[in-house]
C-alpha cells in the first residue's frame, strides 16, 4: 500500500501534472513528426498550439467561446430550476409520485441527444436548441438528487422543526430545500459538465456559431489540426467551469462535515 | 384534573406489525404530570417509552384513551410542550444560533430580536464562544446544549425529554444533568422525562415511574422521590436515601428488565416481531 506521506500534494503535485502533459504532448509531437503516426489524421501538435494562439490573438475565437458559455449557462440554470421545483413537487405529493414515476424512467432512460434534430426544427438553429438539448441532460440529474434528497431528510429532524412550530412553507424553506439543495450541489459537477455536452454537441449536429461549429467546419475540410485546437479549448473550458464550480461549493456547503477537517498548528 | 400539565387516561398505542397483524406498544396507560413536577419514566429498552413522549408531544395519536395538556384533549401538535430528542435533531445547515432562534422565527420573531435572544440562551448553555459553529463541528455535549436552548427559548409550559443524554459519557451527562435541573429551578415547568437508567431518574425527578416490558407496556409502580434539592447528582448518588430509593425501586423493576431483555433475545432469534 502507498504511504500516504509519499504521496506528492500542493505545488509538487502541480509540476508533476504539468510534466505528465508535457511529455503527452512530446509523445504525440514525435510520432506525428517521425510520421510513426500520418499526421493528416492525428495532427501537429505545434500547428494546433498556433491555431490556438491565433484564435486568441485575432480574437476570433470569442464570439464562439462566447455563444457556447451562454447556452452552457442558461441550459444549466434552467435546468437546474425546473429539476429543483419538480423534484420538490413530487416529493412532497406522494399522488404526483406515483403517477409520474413510468414517465420520468422512461424520459431518463431515453437517449436524449436524439433529441437534438427535433429541437433543431422547434427552436431553430440559434442557441434555442442548444439550450433545449441541455436542459434535458440537467434537469434528471437535478430531479433525482432533490427527490433523493427531501427522501433523506432526517424524521427526527423534521419532527424536531415541527415542535418547533414549522408550518409547511417553513418546513420547505428551513428543512426540505436546504436538504435537497445539499445533494444539488453535490451533482453540480455532473450537472455543469452535462450543460457543457448539451451545448457542444446541439452544435456539432447544426449551428451557425460555437466552438462545436468550428470543430464541425474544420472538419468538413479536413483540417485535423483545428478540429484537435477546438477540442482543446473545449477541454480547457469544462476545466475551468469544474474548478469554478468548486469554489461555488466550497462557500455553499460550509455546514457538512468535510474529510479535512483537522487544522494543522 | 385540571391542575395537571399532562395526562393520559387509558392511553394505548399499537402499531402495524412488520409481518401482518398488529402491535401493541403500550396499553392503558393512566399518568398525570403536575405543573412544576419533573418527572421520570424508566422501563427496559423498547418497552415503549418514546411512544408515550410522542403521544404527549402530539407527534403520534393514541390508538385509544385520551392525552390532555392543562385539562384540554390534544389535538394535533402539543403547542406547549418543548421537545429533546434521544437522536440529533439540529439542522445541520444551521449554524447553532440558527438552530437555537429557528423556533422564533417560526412563530414570526423579527430575525433580528430572534438573534438577540439566542445569543442570551447559548450563554446561559455556555456556548456563547461557538455560535457560529455547524453541528457537525460541535461535540456530542455541545449538541445537546443546543438543542436545549433550541428548545427553552420557546419557554415551553411542559418540557418533554427522550433520553436526551444517553449518548453522552458519564461526566458531560452528569454536568448536563446539573445544568438542566439548574434551569429547572429558575422556573419550575412541567418535565417529563424519559430514561432507560434508574439513577438519573432518581437524581433528577420528584417521582419515578416504572415501565413494564412491552408489549401492552403500563406503568407497575410510581415512587415519591424525597430527595432535598437544589441537588448534587453526583454527591446525591452516594446518600443513603438514595441508595435505599435506589434498592427499591431496583426491585420493582428488575423483573421487567430481564423480561424485556428475554424477549428482546427470543426476537433477535425468531428474526420477526412478536404479534398479538
Ligand atoms: N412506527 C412504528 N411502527 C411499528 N412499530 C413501532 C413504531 N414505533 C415503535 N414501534 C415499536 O414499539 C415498541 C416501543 O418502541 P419505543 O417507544 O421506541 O421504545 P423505547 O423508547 O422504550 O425504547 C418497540 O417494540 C418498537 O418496535
Ligand atoms: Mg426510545
Amino acid at each position: 500500500m502507498n504511504d500516504s506521506h509519499t504521496v506528492p500534494s500542493g505545488l509538487r503535485l502541480r509540476v508533476y501534472q504539468l510534466l505528465v502533459l508535457l511529455a503527452l504532448f512530446g509523445l504525440w509531437w514525435g510520432l506525428t513528426a517521425s510520421a510513426i503516426l500520418p499526421p493528416f489524421f492525428f495532427g501537429e501538435p505545434l500547428r494546433v498550439l498556433v491555431r490556438i494562439g491565433e484564435w486568441f490573438a485575432s480574437g476570433d475565437i470569442y464570439p464562439h467561446l462566447g455563444v457556447t458559455l451562454i447556452e452552457t449557462v442558461l441550459a444549466f440554470a434552467f435546468g437546474t430550476g425546473l429539476g429543483l421545483a419538480v423534484g420538490l413537487w413530487l416529493a412532497l405529493s406522494p399522488t404526483a409520485a406515483v403517477l409520474a414515476d413510468p414517465y420520468i424512467k422512461a424520459a431518463n432512460a431515453m437517449p436524449r441527444v436524439i433529441l437534438a434534430p427535433i429541437f433543431a426544427v422547434w427552436f431553430g438553429l440559434g442557441i434555442g436548441s442548444k439550450v433545449a438539448l441541455g436542459i434535458t441532460l440537467v434537469f434528471f440529474i437535478v430531479f433525482f438528487n432533490v427527490y433523493q434528497g427531501i427522501r433523506e431528510v432526517s424524521p427526527v429532524v423534521l419532527a424536531n422543526a415541527r415542535m418547533l412550530g414549522a408550518g409547511r412553507r417553513q418546513l420547505l424553506r428551513h428543512v426540505y430545500l436546504p436538504s435537497a439543495m445539499s445533494w444539488v450541489f453535490s451533482s453540480l459537477h455532473t450537472s455543469v459538465g452535462m450543460a457543457f455536452v448539451g451545448a457542444v454537441v446541439g452544435e456539432y449536429l447544426g449551428s451557425a456559431k460555437g466552438v462545436g461549429y468550428l470543430i464541425l467546419q474544420a472538419e468538413g475540410s479536413f483540417d485535423i489540426n483545428t478540429v484537435f485546437a477546438g477540442i482543446l479549448v473545449l477541454t480547457a473550458c469544462a476545466l475551468l467551469l469544474d474548478g469554478l464550480v468548486s469554489q461555488v461549493e466550497r462557500r455553499l456547503l460550509a455546514w457538512q462535515p468535510g474529510q479535512g477537517n483537522t487544522e494543522k498548528i | 384534573m385540571s391542575d395537571c400539565a399532562l395526562s393520559f387516561a387509558a392511553v394505548s398505542a399499537a402499531f402495524a406489525a412488520p409481518g401482518g397483524g398488529r402491535y401493541t406498544a403500550v396499553a392503558g396507560v393512566d399518568l398525570d404530570v403536575a405543573q412544576g413536577e419533573f418527572v421520570c419514566v424508566v422501563g427496559p429498552t423498547g418497552c415503549g417509552k418514546s411512544t408515550l413522549l410522542n403521544m404527549a408531544a402530539g407527534l403520534l395519536q393514541p390508538s385509544a384513551g385520551q392525552v390532555r395538556v392543562f385539562g384540554q384533549p390534544l389535538d394535533g401538535l402539543n403547542r406547549h410542550a418543548g421537545y429533546m430528542f434521544q437522536a440529533d435533531s439540529l439542522m445541520p445547515w444551521k449554524s447553532a444560533i440558527d438552530n437555537v432562534m429557528a423556533g422564533l422565527i417560526f412563530r414570526g420573531t423579527s430575525p433580528v430580536e430572534a438573534r438577540e435572544q439566542a445569543r442570551y440562551w447559548l450563554q446561559r448553555v455556555g456556548l456563547a464562544q461557538h455560535a457560529d459553529r455547524y453541528p457537525h463541528q460541535l461535540s456530542g455535549g455541545m449538541k445537546k446544549r443546543v438543542a436545549l436552548a433550541q428548545m427553552l427559548i420557546l419557554d415551553p409550559r411542559i418540557i418533554l425529554m427522550d433520553e436526551p443524554f444517553s449518548a453522552l459519557d458519564i461526566q458531560t451527562r452528569q454536568l448536563m444533568e446539573n445544568e438542566l435541573l439548574d434551569l429547572w429551578s429558575a422556573d419550575r415547568k412541567s418535565v417529563l422525562f424519559i430514561t432507560h437508567d434508574l439513577e438519573e431518574a432518581i437524581a433528577l425527578s420528584d417521582r419515578v415511574v416504572v415501565l413494564s416490558a412491552g408489549p401492552a407496556s403500563h406503568p407497575i409502580g410510581e415512587f415519591a422521590i424525597g430527595l432535598p434539592r437544589p441537588r448534587d447528582v453526583a454527591e446525591i448518588r452516594l446518600t443513603p436515601h438514595f441508595v435505599e430509593l435506589h434498592g427499591r425501586i431496583w426491585g420493582a423493576m428488575k423483573e421487567e428488565v430481564l423480561k424485556g431483555y428475554a424477549q428482546s433475545q427470543g426476537m433477535a432469534r425468531a428474526s420477526g416481531g412478536r404479534h398479538e
